[in-house]
């Protein structure tokens, strides 16, 4: 009861992680994003096993681990793609995500970067954004949409914050490949998302393009929570943000970069196989 | 003045010239020229051309109505023809209904067909057609109603694709089989036929038959121009954007069901039109417009004209159907190896189709004019300044 009242200090205030498996009576109280317990099964294939996530409001959070470790599913859980057969999604302490479908889930202000680039090639940069931006979303209310001047000046603000104003009007499918994940990255702050997911924003970037997304990202964590998943550490680093490291469909450890890449448990699912 | 503004920006101001000049010189001079001139005179548009040109006006707007759902939303409908059908079937009741005592039987309520099956009183769902507002409102309905249902099963179990395709198809078919049977009530395969009147007029009469050419053009008209409203709004792009990544459109929180059951239920109800106002013109509406191979023409048609552009469509109706009206009459042997060599050669060198190829044409003779590349590819979207 004390402690809810106490500022969300992420790294800081983490207790010396022991890599246990942490299912503590957590309260969702003040998250943004809550799982409980959460199991999917393909085809007896456990993709997430008995998994527990808390993620605060305003926090910013980094996901590690090896590959099958549940990063996507956990993604595809959250954003109503998948169901998961027990556990508990809570948005905001209070929405039941798994009721809903990836529609709603999206205008509740959940937003989602895939892992591979996906803007909508035969539309303009500009007409990617307008599409993102948050109105009403109806058929008809679409069909007879109108762009004011405030939306305009809305979506040329965005493009300047990642960086492709010059290029409004060229088709998304001319752009390079980092410019596709910056421009998907604006299309999820057209969104106006409390919490954006983001897979693997800086797969296939060059050095200097990953720089440039990690202090974009840093600069829009500043109003909203962000969940990314990543497999790049040296991106992970400049992220500086509480590190959960996922294995086998649950949380094996958590912390800071440094504590978790101390981790002998870490090293071992990493180094180890 | 903003609905104003909007509507004339559904065109650049060359796309409004030429579609004025292709709607006046479609409603006007070709009913003059078949009015006026002699029949010797070598400008003479003798009166079974100005009905031919009246069918194909019909099936530019069916092939209009595919491109809608095909070129913009990404879903084949290979069953269009059942739309396109349901709209004649029921043009077909009400000209069967304005038959009146004329028929072989001379019975006032009952076509000749059911008098024939000893039918002794006219089925329910006849009612109401010897009206001509009531069966121009099922016209839309009926197909609207179909593809609605058809759309919602298929869209909200997120069907695409090919399987999307194969599920129409299967609908026409099974419709077809159901239109064969004489106790559907509709004339089993020889259809309703033998039409006298059209709203008092003599169906087979000159006038009546530049009237219903006349209403063809002005209707393909204003398919073309709710057409471009809708592909020109933002619901378009959302379309488009259905049609490269659906489920990317999915997590921007747009509803793909509703989006998709929209324009699939729009595009029915313009091929039932197209249906309706197709069977005057020809005299008779059978099952066999239901034949799956139809609706595989149409989307031929499509694809040679250039999908997803609107106007390619019905380029492509025209030159299509064109070039089987002429193989048919002048070389009946050659035309199914025409057919061939249009899908080989559109395959193989108008992925596009016409207008694709056109513009890649038109890009090239201008980036040999003006040393610029770049803008070139904006030329399409500065006209509209």
């Amino acid at each position: 009861m004390l402690r809810a009242s106490t500022a969300p200090d992420t790294a800081e205030l983490e207790p010396p992680v022991q890599a246990t498996p942490i299912r503590t009576a957590r309260q969702p109280a003040g998250s943004i994003l809550y799982l409980d317990g959460v199991s999917v099964s393909f085809d007896g294939f456990k993709a997430l096993n008995n998994l527990s996530l808390v993620i605060n409001k305003g926090e910013m959070r980094t996901i590690i681990g090896p590959n099958g470790a549940g990063k996507t599913t956990m993604m595809d859980v959250i954003t109503g793609k998948t169901k998961p057969d027990k556990g508990d999604v809570l948005f905001n302490a209070e929405v039941d995500l798994t009721k809903l479908d990836e529609a709603k889930i999206a205008n509740l202000g959940i937003g989602r970067k895939f892992q591979k680039p996906t803007v909508f090639e035969h539309l303009t940069v500009f007409e990617n954004l307008e599409l993102a931006l948050k109105t009403e979303r109806g058929t008809f209310a679409t069909l007879f949409f109108h762009l004011t001047g405030q939306q305009a000046k809305r979506i040329d603000e965005i493009l300047g914050v990642i960086g492709l104003g010059d290029r409004r009007k060229e088709k998304a499918g001319a752009l390079s490949h980092g410019q596709k994940q910056w421009l998907e990255i604006g299309m999820l702050l057209m969104q106006e998302g409390q919490l954006l997911l983001l897979d693997e924003p800086v797969a296939g970037m060059t050095d200097f393009e990953t720089e440039t997304t990690a202090s974009l990202l840093l600069e829009i964590a500043r109003d909203r929570s962000i969940v990314v998943v990543e497999h790049d550490m040296e991106f992970v680093r400049a992220l500086g943000a509480k590190v959960t490291v996922l294995h086998e469909g649950s949380v094996l450890a958590e912390g800071s970069i440094d504590t978790v890449q101390a981790d002998h448990r870490v090293i071992e699912v990493y180094l180890g196989r | 003045m903003l609905l104003m503004s909007r509507l004339a920006s559904l065109e650049s101001r060359r796309g409004w010239q030429v579609f004025l000049i292709l709607l006046v010189l479609t409603i006007v001079l070709v009913p003059v020229l078949n009015l006026t001139l002699p029949p010797e005179s070598p400008f003479h548009v003798p009166t079974y051309m100005l009905s031919l040109l009246g069918k194909y006006l019909c099936f530019a707007l069916l092939a209009l109505s595919l491109d809608l759902i095909w070129g913009y939303a990404g879903a084949l409908s290979l069953g269009h023809g059942a739309f396109f059908a349901l709209g004649g079937y029921c043009m077909g009741m009400y000209l069967m209904r304005q038959i009146g005592t004329r028929g072989v039987y001379g019975n006032p309520d009952l076509p000749d067909f059911m008098v024939f099956l000893n039918w002794t009183e006219l089925p329910w769902y006849w009612w109401g057609f010897d009206q001509f507002w009531f069966a121009a409102l099922m016209v839309m309905a009926v197909p609207a109603l179909l593809a609605y249902v058809l759309g919602w099963l298929a869209f909200r179990s997120r069907i695409t694709g090919v399987y999307f395709s194969i599920i129409t198809q299967a609908m026409v078919f099974a419709l077809m089989l159901a239109f064969f049977r004489n106790e559907m009530g509709f004339g089993g395969n020889n259809g309703l036929t033998d039409f006298k009147e059209i709203l008092g007029f003599n169906i087979q009469a000159q006038g009546t038959r530049i009237g219903l050419y006349v209403a063809s053009a002005v209707v393909l008209a204003l398919g073309y121009l709710i057409s471009r409203f809708i592909v020109t709004s933002k619901l378009g792009r959302v379309l488009m954007a259905i049609r490269d990544a659906e489920s990317r459109v999915r997590f921007l929180g747009y509803s793909v069901t509703n989006a998709k059951l929209f324009v699939f239920t729009v595009s029915a109800i313009l091929a039932g039109i197209a249906g309706a106002l197709y069977v005057p013109q020809v005299g008779i509406i059978n099952p066999s417009e239901m034949s799956p191979g139809n609706s595989i023409e149409i989307a031929v048609w499509v694809a040679v004209g250039g999908r997803g552009t609107l106007f390619g469509a019905i380029i492509g109706a025209f030159t299509v159907n064109g070039a089987k009206s002429f193989f048919t009459g002048a070389a009946p042997e050659f035309w199914l190896f025409f057919l061939g060599a249009l899908f080989i050669v559109c395959t193989l060198f108008l992925p596009q189709g016409i207008v694709g190829f056109a513009a890649q044409m038109r890009a090239r003779i201008a980036r040999k004019a003006t040393p610029a590349p770049e803008e070139v590819g904006n030329a399409a979207s500065k006209h509209r300044a």
